[in-house]
């Protein structure tokens, strides 16, 4: 058996499936792996050995008495330190959250677990999902295999390089402004951020409850669509869920994977391609959009005159949600408790907990939360904010009027090296200037890796109309069949 | 600072008094308002909980059909324009009976707005202007362990219980309402019950105010005549009908004494005291906390169905207010006795008794009577005395029977607020049943005659009201076991006397 850490999630479940592997021996591989890497690469926050080896036995015992499994039963998956897990440490990169197990597993959770998935653990992440690099994770960064010195992107770079570290087959991470595709395109994996409402929220510890969207993780994007048509769906636990079926987003990857793009039309955004993106990043981009063109897509110019506003409004709604969703962990009833000698007004000891549970990082965003929702700034701050929002969504619509699908790089630069950006935090926050503006919509996008740049993966972003997550897949697997998979050189 | 209070006539020859209400109602639904825990009152701490209500990390709200459908039938009732888009709030603040430290409530959205409330103040009707009517979550209840007070001064240990957390709770204020002058108090006490009346003819909520699912905050200004309104204060912890009464013309008299002496009011929570009928200060409004309100986004926004809400229109039960006047005009009562049914609480009591088959007249007796001096007596609401409807119509129909008299009928109905069972059970196991085996009945009046034969002799002679002290001594003999008027009766007979 060759080694089951480089297969592809539906290898693994074709081989459980038909009994020439079992579950358990696949999980046994990965958590070997995990053992051997995750020193240099920190991906996981939280290994579950002993429940990933329970589950993988359950698939096998359930294939044994012939039951049909699932299209990803026995499949390894890691889930990022966001979503709650019934029983296992959940911190969100916290110390605030440090020592808490949930008494109730996300819905995404849920699913992955009726799936027959295999969870591995918890991976690392930016404290509360606030960062592009994973160094603000308060148990230390995560490395990018590719080149342990530089960041794996963020929020969720744990979900991310455990792919790239062949840690993991799948991975689950959350969007709020880029966290999923960032991380991706720096790592040269696929992650796609699903349709705001098209993922259950339920069970993801919130950080901007309006634009967080949990998705898939994957080597290749038949296995994140695979992996997106097991978690998605109507949850009626989530209001913001949109009671529709998932796009089926299987068939449109398969479909891509013929590599036929004839009669697809793609916008280039044209205020991503210009100043601000690295050279080797544009040229990796240009040289894609011909590969694309070349399978059949036209391929036109469209300006979308105010996702420049993008970033700040987003740096206003986003902290301002923040703010509010923040306030839970006050030491009362969860995690973290500090100052509690007897002696302290409860407000002490709120403002202790919170002093020492957080970041700095989330308590910029805290701050700046506060202040834009606060009588007499609010119509300045949030209020125009939302306005922006409206006008993005406007480009957006009418950009779809023309084509089928956005196109731009993900992210304007390939991994930097640790300790770059976070001294400067506009710096970090650029990270995700071509992100940002589709979950400020409310669309989907994927990232899917398109070349390297000096030997850094280097990812095209492909945005989609709300509910059409279809159009992603196949656009990102058509160019998936002609540049094929990336593998970063051994750790 | 001890300041002696003017007199109440001269404060309201002086100024006038502006009021406005705010109350809130817990919503009888069987689960909470995001979540589904029951809301029963009462449950061991923390025993109705799960991930939402006690607000733990990833856990989302989902929106309560059946409040909202309250809430707007609430609004309709209080003739309300109910809004056909509007979104949830969050309020911000810390708290820690707050789970998610902060509230999930209404702000500049209200589901329901722009209405009034007709009350009657010796017999005037008074229209009472509804600002809004929203809808939000209750918080959790903090115990406050070892201070000698049970405020969180002093105390050595603060307990939080979350059942509370998360039930449904409906805001409901009233516009400033100007101009009612001497009858402000009464005005305001009219209309929080003709709320509550209001509110329990919806079946929306059990509406007790001891149990704090209806709770009240007072608004009070004084300002000479003339002149713009004056600065309001607004008293909290007013949880009973006389209290709203006591908490308003409190705050007039001590509003008077600071201006009087050239002082002014400060904008700030009151907190009444049951106990004294004296108000103090809370925490000061000035120094409140910016509750940074934004809408709710992990809840859709509200958009009823005008279909729906014209359906829940048409389906409102009539208003307490007509209800009454009709009850009023099928029982034949003059404003004046309809007014003591109301002061006694007695209204739904009494409709409920005549249902069971009890005359007006002797329903209205019983509770107005026997039953209300017993309450009083007991300190508590007329509907907790002990009697059922169903046990007065009962009674009574052993009355009409012939087989209790009016003295027996009161010591059964003791029986009956006592708990021994029904009218019946109890004038059976008492033995307190009528003496009407004539046999037995007779020989008393037989002997009676025959011990007072003076008595006998003027009966005879014509004068038929000597009847009473023979009537008198057979009660005595039957130990009050006989009808009078059948005693009566069988003396008249056996002394060949017409009656």
């Amino acid at each position: 058996m060759s080694d089951l850490t480089r297969l592809t999630a539906t290898e693994i479940a074709g081989l459980v499936a038909t009994g020439e592997t079992s579950a358990v021996e696949v999980t046994r591989a990965h958590l070997d792996r995990i053992a051997a890497v995750d020193d240099r690469v920190h991906a996981f926050l939280h290994v579950d050995t002993d429940g990933a080896l329970a589950a993988a036995r359950a698939v096998d015992e359930r294939r044994a008495a012939g039951e049909e499994l699932g299209p990803l039963a026995g499949v390894p998956v890691a889930v990022k330190d966001v979503l709650t897990t019934k029983g296992v440490p959940t911190t969100v990169g916290s110390k605030i959250l440090e020592g808490w197990r949930p008494p109730y597993d996300a819905t995404i959770v849920q699913r992955l677990r009726e799936a027959g998935t295999v969870m591995l653990g918890k991976t690392n992440m930016d404290e509360f999902a606030m960062g592009s690099s994973t160094e603000y994770s308060a148990y230390g960064p995560t490395r990018n295999p590719w080149d342990t010195d530089r960041i794996p992107g963020g929020s969720g770079g744990g979900s991310a390089a455990a792919l790239a570290a062949y840690e993991a087959p799948l991975s689950i991470g959350s969007d709020t402004g880029g966290s999923i595709r960032q991380p991706g395109a720096v790592t040269g994996t696929v992650g796609a951020k699903p349709t705001y409402g098209g993922t259950s929220r339920y069970g993801l510890v919130a950080f901007s409850s309006s634009l967080d969207t949990p998705g898939p993780c994957a080597r290749t994007v038949l296995d994140a669509a695979l992996l997106h048509q097991v978690i998605g769906g109507h949850d009626p636990r989530d209001s913001t869920s949109i009671p529709a079926p998932v796009p089926d987003v299987v068939a449109a990857a398969k479909l891509g994977a013929t590599g036929d793009l004839t009669g697809v039309k793609l916008g280039i955004v044209s205020e991503f391609t210009g100043e601000g993106a690295e050279p080797g990043v544009l040229a990796a981009f240009r040289e894609s959009v011909d590969t694309l063109a070349k399978l059949g897509a036209e391929i036109v110019e469209v300006s979308c005159p105010h996702f420049r506003y993008a970033l700040p409004a987003y740096y206003l709604i986003a902290p301002s949600e923040c703010s509010s969703n923040l306030a839970r962990f006050d030491g009362v009833r969860f995690g973290l408790r500090v100052g509690d000698d007897g002696n302290r007004s409860l407000e002490e000891v709120m403002s202790l907990t919170r002093e020492a549970g957080f970041g700095a990082e989330v308590k910029r965003r805290i701050m700046i939360g506060t202040y834009a929702l606060s009588s007499g700034y609010y119509d300045a701050y949030y209020g125009q904010a939302q306005k922006v929002r409206t006008l993005i969504t406007r480009d957006f619509t009418a950009a779809f009027e023309r084509v089928d699908a956005l196109i731009s790089p993900t992210t304007p630069f390939v991994a930097f090296p640790l300790g770059a950006r976070t001294s400067d935090p506009y710096q970090m926050y650029l990270a995700d200037l071509f992100t940002i503006p589709t979950n400020l919509y409310g669309g989907p996008g994927i990232s899917v890796p398109c070349g390297l740049s000096d030997g850094l993966p280097v990812g095209l972003q492909v945005m989609a109309p709300t509910m059409a997550d279809d159009r992603m897949y196949r656009v990102a697997a058509a160019l998936e069949s002609v540049v094929g998979t990336f593998t970063p050189p051994a750790l | 600072m001890t300041t002696t209070l003017p007199a109440y006539d001269d404060v309201v020859a002086r100024y006038e008094p502006v009021i406005g209400l705010e109350t809130h109602v817990e919503l009888g639904t069987n689960t909470k308002m995001f979540c589904g825990c029951p809301t029963d009152f009462g449950g061991e701490p923390n025993t109705r909980v799960c991930p939402v209500c006690l607000g733990l990390p990833g856990s989302l709200p989902v929106a309560n059909k059946a409040a909202i459908e309250a809430t707007i039938r609430i609004g309709l009732a209080l003739n309300c324009s109910i809004a056909e888009w509007c979104r949830f709030a969050r309020k911000n603040y810390f708290y820690p009976d707050m789970p998610k430290d902060f509230q999930i409530s209404q702000y500049d959205e209200p589901l329901c707005f722009d209405g009034y409330l007709d009350v009657e103040v010796d017999g005037e009707l008074v229209r009472i202007g509804i600002e809004r009517v929203h809808l939000e979550e209750d918080t959790g209840k903090t115990l406050h362990v070892g201070g000698a007070t049970g405020r969180i001064h002093g105390a050595t240990e603060s307990l939080v219980d979350y059942n509370r957390a998360g039930i449904p709770l409906v805001e409901i204020v009233t516009k400033p309402v100007p101009g009612t002058g001497a009858l402000a108090p009464e005005v305001a006490r009219a209309y929080v019950t003709e709320l509550r009346d209001v509110l329990r003819s919806l079946g929306v909520s059990d509406v007790r105010m001891e149990e704090g699912s209806l709770r009240c905050d007072v608004n009070t200004s004084l300002n000479l005549p003339g002149e713009e309104w004056g600065t309001r204060t607004e008293t909290k912890n007013v949880n009973s009908l006389r209290s709203v009464e006591r908490a308003v013309r409190s705050e007039m008299l001590r509003q008077a004494a600071v201006l009087d002496a050239g002082g002014k009011i400060t904008q700030e929570t009151r907190h009444f005291h049951e106990d004294t009928g004296d108000t103090t200060p809370g925490r000061s409004k000035e120094t409140a906390t910016d509750y940074r309100y934004f809408p709710e986004p992990d809840l859709v926004p509200l958009a009823p169905d005008a279909a729906w809400v014209a359906e829940l229109k048409a389906a409102l039960p009539e208003l307490p207010r007509l209800h009454r006047r009709r009850l009023q005009e099928q029982w034949g009562l003059s404003d004046l006795d309809m007014q003591s049914v109301l002061n006694a609480g007695a209204v739904e009591l009494i409709e409920q008794t005549v249902a069971a088959g009890a005359t007006p007249a002797a329903a209205r007796k019983w509770w107005l009577g026997e039953l209300s001096r017993r309450a009083n007596e007991a300190g508590i609401e007329l509907a907790d005395v002990g009697a059922t409807p169903a046990q007065v119509a009962e009674l009574q129909g052993l009355v009409d029977a012939g087989k209790l008299n009016d003295k027996l009928a009161r010591s059964v109905l003791e029986g009956v607020v006592a708990g021994e069972g029904s009218p019946t059970e109890i004038m059976t196991d008492r033995g307190l049943e009528v003496v009407s085996d004539t046999g037995a009945l007779t020989a008393a009046v037989d002997e009676a005659i025959a011990a007072n034969p003076g008595i006998a002799d003027k009966i005879r002679s014509g004068k038929v009201a000597a009847a009473g002290a023979l009537v008198g001594a057979v009660m005595k003999t039957t130990r009050g076991q006989a009808d009078a008027k059948t005693v009566r009766e069988l003396i008249l007979e056996r002394l060949g006397v017409q009656g």
